[in-house]
């Protein structure tokens, strides 16, 4: 006999269910597919431009703030090879976030026809920006080895802290996709939050130009010790971040913890909403 | 409270929607209030349905009595208000042909996306891929995008993926009311086999004659509740001799309780669609002039009468307004009566749902009587005449295809 499925009102709040988001794996797997193949489907110059976009910010920054406005660089190396290095790690995060937020909206037709688990939506969003991260993640590689710069042996940790930045991107992305559907302020916020989020992250210039009083508050700033220790990863002068690392791991746990819950609670309303 | 022999069991169903202010809102305007502002409607009140596992049944009921907000509360589409659903068995829900479909990816990758949007899995879809393939008959065309198929060809594979979704129960709405005949002689044969196959399908159709045809016990939904229940002829019956506004085919009877705008002076009773042999239907090819036949019956006299024909789209825009006094043409002098009442017309649809909003107004401004939605019917994408003329591609933008005139001007070839 085949398992009884009861429906009935929903009250209150409710568990995140994990086994309906494992059973639906492969449409997020599809779904993704969908999302890579199609955004560089008839461009002209395809992948090229998951590289092109870091690195020509990164000659801006380098010319403009490293060179004419004389920013310091941070671990001993150049200026372009570290602005280069957070341009990569930034332009990550905030796509996988921004993806994210939009991704709901962008699925109306899907949500009013069909049932699947909703949060396979902002799921499956936020990894074609992981896939771009390769090849732009390649190229500083080779940008920072032609200017002499060898990284040390916790270059192999890049993937953990990719993940990190995933799950921090995803934390952010459920609470904000869920409200999004109700509240369309969110799409508006999000392009803000991310050109304050570029200024306010140690991506143009090193952690230590901001003062010591004002440090403390500007840590919890979850993707400030993303890039510290990012950079850690990939220069061998660059300092053991240590706690700074805590932030953003704390972060990446309540944000998903709280998005899952408050996603799983708005998503009921998404299909009479959206 | 045993459920064991049902496939399908509701108990009490209701659900509510609040009307008025938009859906969706800006922070601002939530900011210091609690309490949305609207009123409450029940789209499904005290809804309660038995079905045992392998029936085919029907919901028959006019537009916006609650059929599709019922297939939407079984599928968890949306939660229901209040209630209890139990489904016994894997559940799949076919809301209309290519949900997920994305026109850039070619069609092997469609099948795999929609397979899975549906509830497959990967492996399901790859089992069953060949079958697909060959029933919607499209093999060289699977890596094409499906943005350059034909529309036919696009229902095609679209049906095909959702007609091999291998569920123990699947809620079927209106789907089969795309595509030209013989489509759907196909898709009603693969209905048929589903039906036969010992699945459970619950079936919501305007097509009365779809519905007998597949459905060996029926429901009629009205206002959010069940009115009857029974073998699909008995019910279908009722509902049709009920006074409401039912369409069979191309004529759609406007019974006293449809809403209307009216006076009472003048009462729009029958609105039929007429090909060129004066046949009824409720399906015209593409260029093909119809005429629409009003009766109205007249209890007190109209000396200056103007009738408003309006036709609009599936999604409720209006796309075109016709009236007897277009063109500096008399009004209209009624004698108190039944008057049948014909306009041709001449209009290229192009392919989709339409309906026909019919009233009578007085030159003053006065309604006498306004009916929405009176007639629905379906411009298909078959040539009129035989010839080719299709429209070619998948995605429908617009719904009218004026005349048009085309010339090339080359300027002179520089030298």
């Amino acid at each position: 006999m085949a398992e009884t499925r009861v429906i009935v009102p929903p009250r209150g709040w409710q568990a995140p269910n994990l086994r309906e988001l494992w059973e639906y794996r492969d449409l997020a797997f599809f779904l993704v597919k969908r999302d890579v193949s199609i955004r560089y489907r008839q461009t002209l110059i395809g992948t090229v431009w998951a590289i092109l976009q870091p690195l020509l910010l990164a000659v801006v920054f380098s010319v403009f703030l490293g060179h004419y406005a004389q920013v310091p660089s941070g671990a001993g190396v150049p200026y372009p090879v570290f602005a280069l290095a957070g341009m990569v790690m930034w332009l990550y995060f905030s796509q996988a976030m921004q993806f994210a937020s939009d991704s709901t909206v962008a699925s109306r037709e899907l949500i009013g026809k069909v049932w699947f688990p909703r949060m396979i939506i902002p799921i499956a969003a936020v990894l074609p920006p992981a896939i771009d991260f390769l090849p732009a993640f390649a190229i500083a590689m080779i940008v920072q080895l032609a200017y002499g710069v060898v990284p040390p042996v916790q270059i192999l940790l890049v993937p953990l802290l990719a993940v990190l930045t995933l799950a921090v991107a995803l934390g952010i992305g459920l609470w904000l996709s869920a409200l999004n559907v109700r509240y369309r302020d969110i799409r508006l916020a999000v392009p803000f939050l991310i050109l304050v989020g570029l200024f306010v992250t140690p991506i143009v210039y090193p952690f230590d130009v901001v003062p010591d009083a004002a440090q403390p508050i500007y840590a919890l700033n979850p993707m400030v010790g993303v890039l510290e220790t990012y950079r850690w990863m990939l220069f061998p002068d660059a300092d053991w971040p240590g706690a700074l690392l805590a932030i953003p791991l704390a972060s990446a746990a309540v944000l998903l913890v709280t998005g899952a819950w408050y996603f799983t609670r708005a998503e009921r309303d998404f299909a009479d909403v959206i | 409270m045993s459920s064991d022999a049902l496939a399908i069991r509701v108990a009490g169903l209701g659900k509510r929607y609040r009307l008025g202010g938009a859906q969706t809102d800006l922070l601002s305007e939530r900011i210091g209030r609690r309490a949305p502002k609207g009123r409450d409607f029940w789209a499904l009140r005290g809804v309660d349905l038995s079905i045992a596992p392998g029936e085919v049944v029907g919901l028959v009921g006019r537009n916006g009595a609650g059929k599709s907000t019922l297939l939407k509360c079984l599928s968890r589409i949306t939660p229901p208000t209040e209630g209890r659903i139990e489904l016994t068995g894997r559940v799949g829900t076919l809301l209309e042909v290519g949900t997920g479909f994305h026109p850039e990816l070619s069609g092997r990758e469609n099948v795999y996306l929609s397979g899975t949007i549906l509830g497959m899995r990967r492996a399901e879809v790859a089992a069953r891929f060949d079958e697909i393939v060959a029933f919607s008959g499209i093999e060289q065309f699977l890596e094409t995008p499906v943005k350059r198929y034909s529309s036919g060809m696009y229902v095609r594979l679209a049906f095909a993926v959702a007609a091999h979704l291998d569920t123990d129960i699947l809620l079927v709405d209106e789907v089969l009311a795309v595509g030209d005949a013989e489509f759907q002689r196909k898709c009603f044969g693969k209905m048929d086999d589903v039906a036969r196959g010992g699945r459970t399908v619950v079936f919501v159709s305007h097509q009365l004659s779809a519905v007998q045809r597949l459905c060996t016990r029926s429901y009629w939904i009205d206002g959010g509740r069940v009115r009857a229940e029974g073998p699909t002829n008995e019910v279908v019956a009722q509902y049709l001799h009920h006074a409401g506004a039912t369409q069979e085919g191309g004529v759609a009877t406007i019974g006293p309780d449809v809403p209307r705008s009216t006076t009472g002076a003048v009462t729009l009773e029958r609105v039929a669609l007429l090909d060129d042999d004066d046949r009824p239907t409720d399906r015209i090819r593409l260029g093909q002039p119809f005429t629409v036949a009003m009766t109205f019956r007249v209890s007190e006299t109209v000396e200056d009468g103007v009738i408003e024909l309006g036709l609009s789209s599936a999604d409720g825009t209006r796309v075109a307004t016709v009236q007897n006094v277009d063109g500096d043409r008399p009004l209209l002098s009624l004698t108190p009566g039944r008057h049948e009442i014909r306009a041709r017309i001449d209009a290229t649809l192009l392919p989709g749902e339409f309906t026909l909003d019919v009233g009578m107004h007085r030159l003053i401004g006065l309604t006498l009587d306004f009916v929405e939605r009176a007639l629905t019917f379906t411009a298909l994408n078959v040539a009129y005449d035989g010839s080719e003329d299709r429209w070619p591609w998948v995605v429908v933008r617009g719904a009218l295809r004026p005349p048009s005139e085309w010339s090339v001007r080359t300027a002179d070839a520089p030298a």
